[in-house]
């Protein structure tokens, strides 16, 4: 009863991953692309940011295959991280807790009955008395963690070295080395956080639990795909509108262009979140209208999601449709369009081979941009109700229980960190990513895009 | 002038391009049934009482066309027909609730604005002021720290910082109530938090643009003669960089003016400020069309209200810029 | 930033906490301060239904009778009327009957009401006259409206006293079709010529806002004798219609209001009855703003009432009866501040800024555990602040309903009888309520809940089919019976025979909320018990209340909450003429018994008593054994109370209870103060960081200063 399951939001994910990678392997052979790249790469910053970017990625992606054993439906990473998944305790614990976060009814060995903090069923188990072991064991279990990363760092810096054919005994100085530094400091902390997670998490709720005692390191991977799927997925449902929209109004001008220009005017012309809120709503009343379509609350809430990235790609368009359709005014008069015209080639083939590559940079770092925006306004829409399905796992949910949370006495602060620290990650890195990658491809960009005001 | 009176005129179609849009939105999948059920309540719902209350509210018209009215009926007897056009006389009529929308409007649009009007004019100074003091900096490990701190910023959801503001400074620090609104001085009080956290969540952003346009006129031959003529650090500041940003500078905010009046949804609705971000949102969540379409609709008309505003400025502040070429 | 946080804070800083959310003067005064989450859709009385409507029209509107406010089990009591009217019935020849004829010898039931003279309406601008008599603001022009603009700015009010004709002429308005009154369907078929009122109303075609004077139209049903006298006479014996009498769908509205209010223009100001309600209570609403707060201010005119000096035999003990025989209301003014948000208003209630708050579902477990024996009570925090926890079990039940015109679990069959029964004991509903309402409920026995006449406690009010009495408790019975009844009807371990399979039940429910995932996995859980599939099938609201409709259901989660404390409010859900398939009406089950339909009938029309007792025992024993229902559990409503409020005693009958409320300011301020000390400390340290970052950049600059100079 083992068999492969894809969603559709698997697909859209995945396709959209390969599309990414055949942008690469066809450029491979482009020298100016090609050292373009290096020099996003090279930069301090933008080296540290697609390192990090990768790691969300491919968390991303191994949550994205999944298979169906005996009913039930589980990814790649449900497997690699099972003990965070099992270790489900009865409610909230504070992060490396041995006990309980609230006093319980506890039934005594005599028979009589008191109130006291309940040992976790997972927390520091293999602790006798955790009250006194729990600080060597936490250094203990640490230590070897770091060692564990050190020697995954040890292991990369070698083969490294090794492709580079330097000498072995020079391992470690591309961690002094000025122009790598910090992409290898990043690749170091990547290594020892790996390390740490491996060692400490089976026996501790590193991140604590949650109300119904999920662990909230698995809640925060789990929340990895939805905001990768919801930016990737949704950027690429823009680009196509943007791209199909944008450079024939530049090109033509006359009709086309005023026709374009309506459209997008009237687009951005209706609030951004009421569009979103009114699209959303309708999607999901017709989605309610066919429930029964879909059998499983895993592919209600996955349509939900697909939903959701439609409305945010079908309103989204506007701002690089805007962009496409003055650069493409601009090169319409460059000389090597002109000439093309000349020659009598035909329109469309100026658009494809001229016009489509010269304009190709500003669709990246503008899709690279509204990515970043994309994950921040699911925390957003999540709290208006119109976000993500409340069963998927996601940092909008995250964040929206995160209030209740905070009105408790004490405290539950540690879903809100955990949720803020995975957010605040991958969005600083697209942010840093797409600098760098403005730097490198068109400086005089830079700072292009306006404040947004959302 | 003959310019003015033609965006006038092109903002007529967009505007029932939007209507359209809206209706489209609602109708599709929304019958006016499920209005009325929801209107209604659950107990003692009879056919009849539904018929009713669709007639009442003028919903048990066809929705775009009707083929029984004779001549232009076809078109003016139709729900969108009597919904839409009423608006473009600024008429919003009377909400699902009951309720007379352009009074609610006019009562919410104080709110909104005692939030947004102090939220710009801080956001300003203080963005300016950093903005320009990094520009002075460039290329020290300030600018770089800053730069590094504003990304950081953009890269925080809006809803951490007001989740933390309330938690720490109502909660804890005990600083100002957690949410609410009072009318005139006392409103004080409420707007500190939001005004605050609405101030902290956008600076990020707007103190990299600001260095980005300041850099860029520090960079211009002018600037680096009248370094050169051995201007004090100050005079080349006011009197040069501050003055040439000033056109970008004008039209990123003109652009914003006419939406301050819609106030914003999220911070409204959290500190509980009964402004028309809130409405809106109110409006959604009980799925009043009638409100929902005068906000579409008012949003739209002062987005148009602004493009044309930062066309205006942009006349004003530099005169070679003429408007008919734009 | 931090001198903007300053100055706005030094304005208040003298007098009071920062962080109140509102001013000290109000908070020191004889002021309520509560909460609204929703902002009401109607306070007509002909049209509002619904709780949080009735938080105000509770408090503006008189109907002529109320519940009593300490008396248990809930008991009528007169309140604009002399005394609560006995019917008198009438055969078609206009003959009186006696109180025990057979029902349909019954033609007419005559209610006639006398109400107190003395009663004053609340002040208004509609009862203002000038010195000839003549009304001054009834023909205003769209100017003059225009420029009044609210109600505050008409110089004029006037008064008036509370006459008969108000009551008819509101019996009238619930036929107006502008107005929606929810009970039009009901009440149309028991007040005579009320439903040929309506059809004629509706016919006639008149502008929306038009005024229509329905003084001028017959009414048989409602007729007024002299000032202070009116008779209600209903087209068949309904015992239960007194209780509606309670209800402000029967509350007095001055015809002057409707025509005030019908004036080209005022709706454009939000002036109309749906916003500024006139009536004759003990408060008037001041301030209407459904977009932030509504205040409720004592009515100068109110008549004498006083505080009941009789309740239950507790009530001395818990300080109920202190004020007896005081003239009410005790409190000046409420203000309801909208709170659509749960959390702030906790915090806020925590924080002693409103003085009463619900236990919300999230903040349960913060606010409230269970002791070792099981029961509620307030957390170590809680009580250090002397919070009150009152628990009330309300006048209502959910229930899971299977439908029984359904081919598999419908029906007379012994087969689905069983069926049924062995679901009703698998699912275990005590664990329900344990993990999906934190322990608020009660599990229920059949349909009537606790406090309604005819619900027993104890060995003798429980169901045999489900619970067994062991260890002077109820227990359920255990699974192997119901795998035994299972058996019995025909699936053996859960398998179809037909098919060979497990047998597949569907459950249909209405999705969203979070909660619900874990409540279908649940209910999965306790079919699976048996062997038997459930399949969750989800709609939207709007699609399910049609398969209910045209009864495709098969098992669906349902409710009722109490009109008025009488078993025949929750009986009548079983009743075969209500089924909602064949006439539309509350009963969501179908079901469809002769034997239980003439006892419902002979209930109906009996007093409390043993008699009626001995009834009511029949009919539940019937329902328990048909099993349409699972019985589901009684909800528990937990509120909290602040020391300083008085008199807060639960009821859940009752909508006016405003007027019993008291408070005590002063031990409200000195606790608020002490509650909410500022951390101004924390402003210092801000201040230092902010100067601490501008020494860098100094730095910076003097050092490019010199390098320049250089």
């Amino acid at each position: 009863m083992v068999k492969p399951v894809l969603l559709p939001t698997d697909v859209a994910f995945l396709s959209s991953l390969l599309l990414v990678g055949l942008y690469f392997w066809a450029v491979r052979r482009d020298l100016l692309m090609r050292e373009r790249w290096r020099t996003v790469l090279a930069t301090p910053t933008g080296g540290a940011a697609a390192l990090i970017l990768c790691l969300y990625v491919a968390v991303a992606g191994l949550d994205c295959l999944r298979v169906e054993i005996n009913g039930e439906t589980k990814s790649l990473l449900d497997y690699l991280v099972s003990p965070l998944r099992e270790h489900v305790e009865t409610t909230y614990s504070a992060p490396f807790a041995a006990y309980g976060y609230a006093r319980e009814v506890i039934p005594g060995a005599s028979g009589a009955a008191r109130q006291d903090y309940p040992r976790l069923r997972y927390g520091a188990r293999h602790l006798a008395q955790p009250s006194r072991q729990m600080h060597a064991d936490v250094l203990r279990r640490g230590m070897a963690g770091a060692g564990l990363g050190l020697l995954f760092l040890g292991g990369l810096l070698a083969l490294v070295n090794r492709l580079r054919g330097r000498p072995l005994a020079g391992m470690f100085t591309p961690l002094t080395e000025s122009t790598w530094r910090l992409q290898w400091l990043t690749a170091a902390s990547i290594c020892l956080a790996l390390g740490w997670v491996i060692c400490l998490a089976p026996y501790y709720h590193v991140l604590g639990t949650d109300k119904v005692g999920n662990d909230v390191l698995y809640l925060t991977l789990k929340s990895i795909r939805t905001g990768l799927v919801l930016g990737v997925v949704s950027s690429f449902i823009t680009l196509p509108l943007a791209v199909i929209f944008g450079i024939p109004a530049g090109y033509f001008g006359g009709w086309i262009d005023d026709l374009v220009q309506y459209l997008y005017t009237t687009f951005s012309s209706v609030p951004g979140v009421l569009l979103i809120a009114s699209a959303a709503l309708s999607l999901d009343l017709l989605l309610q209208q066919h429930a029964s379509a879909f059998p499983s609350l895993l592919a209600r809430a996955d349509m939900k999601l697909l939903a959701l990235c439609l409305v945010l790609g079908l309103t989204g368009w506007t701002g690089l449709c805007r962009l496409l359709r003055a650069d493409v005014m601009k090169l319409r008069v460059a000389e090597f369009v002109t000439a093309a015209r000349a020659l009598g080639t035909p329109p469309l083939k100026i658009l494809l081979q001229h016009l489509l590559p010269n304009t190709f940079h500003l669709i990246l770092i503008t899709t690279v941009l509204d990515f970043s925006g994309l994950v921040l306004a699911e925390a957003v829409l999540t709290y208006v109700d119109i976000g993500v399905d409340p069963s998927m796992e996601s940092w909008g949910n995250m964040i929206n229980g995160a209030r209740l949370e905070l009105a408790r006495e004490p405290a539950v602060w540690w879903s809100l960190l955990a949720a803020f620290c995975g957010m605040l990650g991958l969005v600083l890195a697209a942010n840093l990513f797409a600098d760098a990658m403005r730097d490198a491809f068109d400086p005089k960009l830079r700072g292009a895009t306006s404040p947004s005001s959302s | 002038m003959t310019y003015l009176i033609r965006r006038i005129l092109y903002a007529v179609p967009i505007l029932l391009g939007v209507n359209v849009i809206t209706f489209v939105l609602f109708f599709v999948v929304n019958s006016p049934d499920n209005m009325a059920r929801m209107h209604l309540g659950q107990r003692y719902v009879t056919e009849q009482a539904i018929e009713n209350w669709k007639h009442v509210h003028g919903y048990d018209l066809p929705r775009l066309w009707n083929p029984e009215a004779a001549g232009t009926g076809h078109v003016t007897r139709t729900i969108f027909y009597q919904n839409s056009v009423r608006l473009f006389m600024l008429d919003f009529g009377r909400s699902d609730g009951g309720r007379d929308i352009g009074f609610d409007i006019r009562q919410r649009m104080v709110p909104s604005l005692s939030i947004a009007v102090p939220v710009l004019i801080i956001e300003l100074f203080l963005s300016v002021a950093f903005g320009l003091a990094v520009a002075l900096l460039r290329g020290s490990y300030l600018d770089r720290w800053i730069t590094l701190l504003c990304v950081a910023g953009m890269s925080i959801s809006s809803l951490f910082f007001i989740i933390a503001g309330q938690y720490l400074v109502a909660r804890v620090w005990r600083l100002a109530p957690i949410s609410g609104y009072a009318g005139g001085l006392e409103s004080v009080k409420f707007l500190v938090l939001p005004v605050f956290v609405q101030v902290i969540s956008g600076l990020g952003a707007n103190v990299r643009w600001n260095r980005t346009v300041f850099l860029e006129e520090v960079s211009r031959d002018y600037v680096r003669t009248a370094w050169a003529k051995g201007l004090t650090e100050s005079g080349v500041l006011s009197r040069h960089i501050l003055r040439n940003a000033l056109l970008p500078l004008l039209t990123t905010i003109v652009v914003t003016l006419p939406g301050l009046f819609l106030g914003s949804l999220i911070t409204e609705s959290f500190f509980a400020i009964p402004g028309l971000g809130s409405y809106t949102i109110d409006a959604i969540q009980s799925q009043d069309f009638a409100i929902v379409r005068a906000m579409v609709f008012l949003g739209s008309l002062l987005y148009i209200v602004g493009l044309m505003l930062t066309d205006i400025s942009y006349a004003w502040a530099d005169p070679r810029v003429r408007l008919a070429e734009t | 930033m931090l001198i903007v946080l300053s100055a706005g804070q030094a304005y208040g800083a003298l007098t009071e906490p920062w962080n109140a959310p509102y001013p000290l003067g109000a908070r020191g005064s004889s002021v309520l301060f509560s909460t609204f989450q929703e902002r009401p859709k109607h306070l007509d009385p002909a049209s509002s239904y619904s709780e949080n409507e009735a938080l105000f029209t509770g408090q503006v509107y008189e109907p002529p009778l109320q519940y009593h406010f300490l008396k248990r089990p809930y008991t009528l009591a007169p309140l604009t009327a002399e005394a609560v009217p006995s019917p008198v019935y009438l055969d078609a020849q206009g003959r009186m009957l006696p109180a025990d004829a057979p029902d349909q010898d019954i033609k007419r039931a005559v209610y006639r009401l006398k109400i107190r003279p003395g009663i004053r309406f609340a002040p208004h601008p509609a009862f203002a006259r000038d010195a000839a008599g003549r009304a001054r603001y009834h023909t205003l022009t769209r100017a003059e409206i225009d420029h009044f603009g609210a109600l505050e700015n008409f110089p004029y009010t006037g008064t008036r006293e509370l006459t008969a004709a108000d009551y008819v002429y509101e019996i009238a308005r619930l036929a107006h079709p502008h107005l929606h009154s929810p009970i039009l369907g009901v009440m149309g078929r028991y007040i005579l010529g009320l439903d040929v009122l309506a059809k004629r109303l509706r016919s006639e075609d008149f502008a929306e806002d038009a005024y229509l004077d329905l003084r001028q139209f017959e009414l048989p049903g409602a007729r007024v004798i002299d000032r202070y006298t009116f008779e209600i006479t209903l087209a068949e014996k309904y015992p239960q219609f007194v209780f509606w009498l309670a209800m402000s769908f029967f509350a007095p509205v001055p015809w002057e209001a409707d025509a005030f209010y019908a004036q080209p223009g005022m709706a454009a100001h939000n002036l109309s009855l749906d916003w500024h309600p006139v009536g004759t209570g003990p408060y008037r609403l001041r301030e209407n703003n459904p977009n932030r707060r509504m205040v409720l201010v004592r009515n100068p005119d109110f008549h004498d009432e006083r505080y009941p000096s009789e309740g239950e035999a507790s009530d001395a003990a818990r300080g109920f009866l202190k004020r007896a025989g005081a003239r009410l209301p005790f409190i000046d003014e409420v203000d309801f501040m909208l709170e659509r948000e749960e959390i702030p208003e906790w915090n806020k209630f925590l924080q002693g800024y409103y003085d009463s708050s619900g236990v919300a579902p999230d903040g349960f477990d913060q606010a409230i555990r269970f002791n070792v024996d099981g029961q509620p009570e307030l957390t170590p925090v809680m009580a250090a602040r002397h919070i009150v926890l009152n628990v009330a079990t309300q006048p209502s039940i959910s229930y899971l309903g299977f439908n029984m015109l359904d081919s598999v679990v419908g029906g007379e069959s012994a087969r689905a009888r069983l069926l049924r029964q062995a679901i009703a004991v698998a699912v275990d509903i005590e664990e329900m309520i344990s993990i999906f309402g934190n322990g608020r409920g009660v599990p229920a026995q059949g349909p009537l809940p606790p406090g309604i006449f005819g619900h027993r406690e104890g060995a003798a009010g429980i169901n045999p089919v489900v619970y067994e009495w062991k260890d002077g408790r109820a227990q359920r019975r255990p699974l192997t019976q119901a795998q035994a009844l299972l058996r019995e009807a025909g699936y053996p371990a859960g398998v179809d025979p037909t098919t060979g399979h497990p047998l597949v039940l569907y459950f249909d429910a209405t999705t969203t909320g979070p909660d619900m995932k874990s409540l279908f996995n649940w209910y999965r859980k306790q079919f699976a018990k048996l062997g038997i599939e459930l399949v969750i099938r989800t709609t939207d609201y709007n699609r399910f209340q049609d398969k209910m409709k045209k009864g495709q259901a098969q098992i669906f989660s349902w409710g009722w909450n109490a009109d008025y404390p009488d078993p025949e409010n929750f009986l009548f859900l079983l009743y075969g003429p209500h089924s909602k398939v064949s006439t539309d009406g509350e009963n969501a089950t179908n079901y469809a018994n002769p034997a239980f339909d003439a006892l419902f009938r002979q209930m109906r029309s009996l007093p409390d008593g043993a008699v009626r007792q001995a009834v009511i025992d029949r009919l539940l024993t019937l329902v328990r054994y048909d099993c349409p229902w699972i019985w589901g559990f009684h909800p528990q409503a937990y509120s909290l109370q602040h020391a300083w409020v008085g008199n807060a005693k639960p009821n859940t009958m009752a909508r006016n209870g405003l007027k019993y409320r008291s408070i005590d300011p002063t031990l409200r301020v000195a606790q608020q103060r002490e509650w909410n000390q500022p951390v101004t400390r924390v402003l210092l340290w801000a201040g230092g960081f902010a100067v601490a970052g501008l020494i860098p950049a100094l730095v910076g600059q003097y050092r490019r200063r010199r390098a320049t100079a250089l």
